[in-house]
């Protein structure tokens, strides 16, 4: 492979449609009723994108009302109450309407088929609903904030949510109670498809890392979203009601919300990060050219973050007056689980390790992740520790934490994800060089935003205040700096990545020389992915011996026509 | 009898697409035993917190409860009948054996209605009518009962819906030797079932 193939430069004039591309998904129909009504799971995975990227800016917006308030110690731009409803409105968008569904229902939705050799998932029809039923979710979400917003933050903690607040908590839990049933019923499809949608050949342990961190997500969706849909269902009928389920003041339980909705939180941010570890693995193993160091235990501890997550959700309960011998238990899962996340991060180091290693806008961002989430990783494990949390409970240190496990981590694998597949997706190269710049915009802008958040959490700055002592200013003026130029890193891509649609250079099957069977077939695929059902006779990442100056190979039987 | 059922494209065989939809509905069937999960959860947590709470339990017409719990059973047994006789290609009986299973299941939501009815009498519902719901407690227990009662019910009523598209506009699953929609319909009617078994003890018996 020539570097320029790897770094290309932007023609000057279009380049017209290739053959591939006019016999691609893409151009199965043009019309909205084509898009709107398709059960192609491409096609489907592209609503997704759109729809999530839509709320990415929504709840964007809402960060940058945010940091712009606390450029100053005084409430200048908002009243508290706006305040409170722009950082609850920030949260539930970015988490139920961005986060959670975006590497699983977009990269996942187009590559799982494409990664096990499969022309679709099993259940098509049931991917568009699920998509309809996102859509009439993040409805009710846009007419929450219509009717006024909501001021619980993203944890509908009781008894401020069903008896106190007066926002237009109803609405909003509306929103994230109908959008759970979209995460199920993805869920449901990605397990059935892996199960029994394999190709001739494509055995467990042959299947894409990518494919396995999905897999893990897809039994969190299944497992966890259904104890927060009848959590929120129980904080409605009080809220609407007043029944007593969780008001102390009938003789219910805060404590017990709190446990059923960390049942599905804390595996919720599992759902973030797994697929993100998942499009890292493939990332990596690509930039070095060589075969993933510990094939199984890469695999193996998806499956046990997965298990042990769901073990993990009272270390947000340290002072919330649970028994604290439940603490010590949590406290101890909670180490725990930073194992399998630690072992991942190793194995990831090793596979760079005398690998053939091409600096490219997808590695950069795979670094990024790497980077980002060992410090958030590491902070985790602080707080799970009963002492330092104490302390820490509701200040920026949490804040920062989790910005650097969910944003930090998954937004940049998200990225890495979209240009590493671009070519996949459309067909197109992009610019690389643009591609590195915003990768690196993205990391240190957000090391500028999130860093000061740890040191002011950690001198006692409480979460959710936007008055502040004067003496965490310069601290926060950084934060809100750097948060713009995240904000310019995000933006980046989206004028680099439409350019290349139409000037890119066409990207042929394999740009990469990676081994995943969606290389095998034309960018972008057509319809039915594979013009044969293809026929795996090699474990996933099989680069070759010589590196990148060998034959480049792919899963797919050499002899597939014989 | 050729099966109806068209092989959709992304399957390599018919029977790879039945264990698909066998599979999938199981699935989610998990996920409806985790909604019905947190319901538990509740019982149990405010059961161990108050140690009265099951005093309101003893104002309820349990003898409706074990009725309807018997009449639930006796058409689960019936619809497990029915998927046999849909296997054995005997579609005639198989009807036969829906019908019986959509009447018990009507029976089971015309006495819990009537049940409905007579704790309105008694004024132990809250909001509505609590002129008998002595302290917090027993309003606590009656406001979960209701909660919980209430999903189950509406569970009953999707399964009735279900196992009614059999007799139309789905008839012709009835004769598919595959059983595959019948049999789905069948496990969610199993679901309603099984819930109320665990639903039954833990809000009438358990004193």
């Amino acid at each position: 492979m020539s570097p320029s193939q790897v770094n290309p430069r932007m023609s000057q004039e279009a380049v017209p449609d290739t053959p591939e591309e006019r016999r691609s998904y893409l151009a199965e129909g043009h019309s909205l009723r084509s898009w709107l009504l398709t059960t192609d799971h491409k096609r489907i995975a592209i609503l997704f994108m759109v729809a999530i990227t839509f709320f990415f800016f929504c709840g964007g917006v809402a960060a940058a009302l945010i940091r712009l308030d606390l450029l100053t110690p005084a409430p200048d731009l908002m009243s508290n109450d706006g305040y409170n409803r722009a950082f609850s409105l920030h949260g539930i968008i970015m988490v139920w309407f961005f986060l959670i569904p975006s590497i699983p229902t977009t990269f996942g939705n187009f590559l799982l088929p494409l990664m096990i050799g499969a022309k679709d998932l099993a259940f098509p029809r049931l991917n568009l609903a699920s998509w309809y039923i996102f859509v009439l979710g993040g409805l009710f979400t846009l007419i929450t904030v219509v009717a006024g917003g909501v001021d619980t933050g993203w944890t509908f903690y009781t008894p401020f949510s069903s008896t106190y607040s007066n926002g237009a908590v109803f609405l909003a839990i509306t929103a994230v109670f109908i959008s759970g049933f979209s995460s199920i019923l993805t869920g449901i499809n990605f397990i059935v498809t892996v199960h029994k949608l394999r190709c001739p050949g494509m055995t467990w342990g042959r299947l894409p890392l990518f494919v396995w961190s999905i897999y893990t997500t897809a039994i969190i969706f299944v497992l966890a979203t259904p104890v927060l849909t009848i959590t929120l269902v129980l904080v409605a009928l009080e809220r609407v009601f007043g029944l007593g389920i969780f008001d102390p003041a009938l003789g219910g339980d805060p404590i017990l919300f709190q446990h059923l909705f960390w049942f599905y939180s804390h595996p919720a941010v599992y759902i973030m990060v797994l697929p993100a570890m998942g499009v890292v693995s493939e990332l990596i193993t690509n930039a070095a050219h060589k075969q993933i160091f510990g094939y199984w235990f890469v695999a193996g501890s998806a499956i046990a973050i997965g298990v042990i997550g769901f073990m993990v959700w009272g270390h947000h309960m340290f002072v919330s007056g649970q028994s604290p011998y439940a603490s010590a238990i949590f406290s101890f899962l909670s180490i725990v689980v930073a194992v399998p996340s630690a072992i991942k991060v190793y194995n990831w180091t090793a596979t760079l390790h005398k690998g053939e290693i091409v600096i490219d806008g997808p590695l950069l961002y795979a670094l990024g992740f790497i980077g980002l989430f060992t410090i958030g990783g590491l902070t985790g494990v602080m707080l799970a520790m009963i002492a330092a949390d104490v302390h820490l409970t509701d200040t920026y240190f949490v804040v920062a934490h989790f910005h650097f496990i969910m944003v930090g981590g998954s937004v940049s694998a998200y990225f890495g994800a979209l240009h590493f597949w671009w070519p996949k997706i459309t067909g197109r190269l992009y610019n690389d060089m643009w591609a590195r710049l915003a990768a690196l915009l993205i990391f240190f802008g957000f090391v500028m935003t999130f860093a000061p958040q740890f040191v002011m959490g950690y001198e006692g700055m409480p979460r959710r205040y936007h008055v502040y002592p004067q003496v965490f200013q310069p601290l926060m003026v950084m934060s809100s700096v750097g948060s713009s130029v995240l904000a310019v890193a995000y933006v980046l891509p989206f004028f680099y990545l439409f350019w290349s649609l139409r000037y890119g250079k066409p990207a042929g099957p394999n740009p990469w020389g990676a081994t995943g069977l969606e290389w095998t077939t034309p960018s972008p695929p057509p319809k039915d992915n594979f013009e044969t059902v293809p026929v795996v006779d090699k474990e996933a990442y099989c680069y070759p011996e010589q590196g990148r100056a060998g034959e480049p190979q792919t899963q797919q039987a050499e002899s597939v026509d014989a | 009898m050729p099966d109806a059922r068209a092989v959709q494209p992304q399957f390599p065989t018919l029977e790879r697409q039945n264990d698909a939809d066998h599979f999938g509905m199981l699935l989610f069937l998990s996920t409806e035993v985790l909604i019905f999960g947190g319901v538990f959860a509740v019982a149990f947590t405010l059961r161990a917190e108050h140690a009265d709470y099951a005093q309101a339990s003893k104002q309820m017409h349990y003898w409706i409860g074990g009725i309807n719990t018997g009449v639930l059973l006796t058409s689960s047994a019936l619809v497990a009948l029915m998927v046999e006789a849909v296997r054995a290609g005997r579609a005639k009986l198989a009807g036969w054996l829906l019908g019986g299973t959509i009447a018990l299941g009507l029976v089971f939501l015309a006495l819990k209605f009537t049940e409905y009815a007579l704790e309105y009498r008694d004024g132990v519902v809250p909001i509505l009518s609590d002129a008998n719901l002595h302290g917090g407690v027993e309003r606590l227990f009656m406001d979960l009962y209701f909660v919980a009662t209430g999903l189950h019910a509406l569970h009953v009523t999707v399964g009735l819906c279900l196992l009614g598209s059999l007799l139309w506009p789905f008839g012709r699953a009835r004769r598919e030797r595959t059983a595959v929609f019948a049999g789905n319909a069948a496990l969610y009617w199993h679901l309603v079932d099984i819930v109320w078994v665990f639903l039954y003890p833990t809000l009438y018996l358990a004193r």
